[in-house]
């Protein structure tokens, strides 16, 4: 599960949760559990991207996974046109990934496992 | 043969491990998958050579998510079964890939998405595989989750097999109810074998629908024979012979009759006259 993926994932299909965001991360032993990969970088995408993406949200996550060295902590002016920023932005998003661990709902306290990069949001009949 | 899929377990039953790997081994069904997938991002009609974020809706084993790959695009794929899903991580397609049911809604942001494609899967949404389901709610569920977690202006582009007209009318009725506009495309609608329903869904208001294929009569459906023509040169063989049943036929045939030497009433004013019709 990259950190694009996991910065959009809530757990609002949950009974009784009202926004459901952030999911907190958990991973066990972080050095097995995440994985950088290299991904083609693409400046458009990644740009629009940055207009959806929830950026202190993914400051976190990055925390969590010890993972954040050299993240910026807010997104920069003029971001479009700054090609390091997004070179670091596209890191961030598209090459960090969580293999196993465990998604947290803000609001319950409810466990989404990830298993080898799946997260399990499947919930039980009384929980929708 | 043994009926519809969705008629014999729960997809995330019937898509066990021998399932889902004969699934992803059959090159004909792959084939197929990949016309429909390539099909079905035709007509979410994504703007020109920019690399859209798209929800792949029942991706299965990444079969139709390799096709938004290949154009360019990122991609995220639900599906419920977890069989399907190792197969799509073992052939390490691009897409992050989420184990979920459709029915209970999509669990993403609002806006997070350029785009939905869905190739075979919609369909199981219309039964009840637990007591506790109700096919309409969980529709309603997940087309209004849908529907928050599409940008404004995108599409969804489903393409499925529905089992006969009222499902087709569920289906439509709740993407309505839940706030999209468009409607269904089909394809080859005259040829049993190539035709293909695309439910095509809007979040702009109301906008044209994309053309169909094959509603040309003419424009012949890929890989499939001509039978109309063949027919018609079946008809044309009795071509230089009354047509059957006619006064001329019947006095034709008395005449074979008579040369034959076979007993045969005299022809009179009334032989093939035009009998009224019986009301039974």
């Amino acid at each position: 599960m990259k950190l694009l993926t996991h910065n959009i994932l809530t757990s609002k299909c949950l009974k009784g949760v009202t926004v459901g965001y952030p999911l907190g991360i958990v991973c066990h032993t972080q050095a097995k559990e995440v994985k950088v990969n290299e991904v083609e970088f693409n400046p458009e995408f990644i740009s629009r991207m940055i207009q959806k993406v929830d950026w202190p949200a993914l400051c976190k996550a990055a925390e969590n996974l010890g993972h954040s060295d050299d993240l910026p902590p807010a997104v920069v002016d003029d971001y479009e046109n700054n090609e390091e920023f997004l070179k670091k932005a596209h890191h961030f998003l598209m090459e960090i990934e969580v293999i196993n661990g465990d998604l947290i709902c803000p609001e319950t306290g409810r466990k989404f496992p990830v298993t080898d990069g799946i997260p399990n949001m499947l919930a039980n009949e009384d929980e929708v | 043969m043994s009926g519809r899929p969705e008629h014999q377990a729960p997809p995330e039953i019937f898509y066990g491990e021998d399932e889902a790997r004969k699934y992803t081994r059959n090159t004909r069904m792959m084939e197929i998958q990949l016309v429909m997938s390539e099909r079905a991002v035709e007509l979410l009609c994504l703007p020109e050579n920019q690399p859209c974020h798209i929800i792949d809706l029942g991706c299965g084993s990444g079969l139709s998510g390799e096709t938004l790959t290949e154009q360019g695009h990122v991609w995220t794929g639900v599906d419920i079964s977890s069989a399907m899903l190792g197969v799509a991580k073992e052939r390490e397609v691009e897409g992050d890939l989420i184990l979920g049911d459709l029915g209970q809604g999509l669990p993403f942001r609002a806006g997070a998405f350029d785009g939905a494609i869905s190739i075979s899967a919609l369909q199981w949404l219309c039964n009840a595989d637990q007591k506790s389901h109700n096919p309409a709610k969980r529709l309603y569920i997940f087309f209004s989750s849908l529907y928050s977690c599409l940008s404004r202006g995108s599409r969804a582009v489903f393409q499925f097999y529905p089992e006969n007209s009222s499902q087709v009318e569920l289906i439509t009725s709740q993407a309505m109810k839940a706030g999209f506009t468009g409607g269904l495309v089909v394809d080859y609608p005259n040829s049993t074998k190539a035709k293909k329903f695309f439910l095509c869904l809007m979040t702009g208001g109301q906008q044209p629908l994309p053309a169909a294929l094959g509603v040309d009569s003419r424009e012949d459906a890929p890989n499939c024979v001509a039978f109309s023509q063949k027919r018609d040169r079946m008809k044309q063989l009795r071509a230089g012979k009354a047509p059957k049943k006619s006064r001329d036929w019947i006095l034709e045939k008395k005449e074979r009759r008579r040369r034959q030497g076979k007993e045969t009433r005299e022809d009179s004013k009334f032989t093939g006259r035009k009998r009224q019709s019986h009301v039974w």
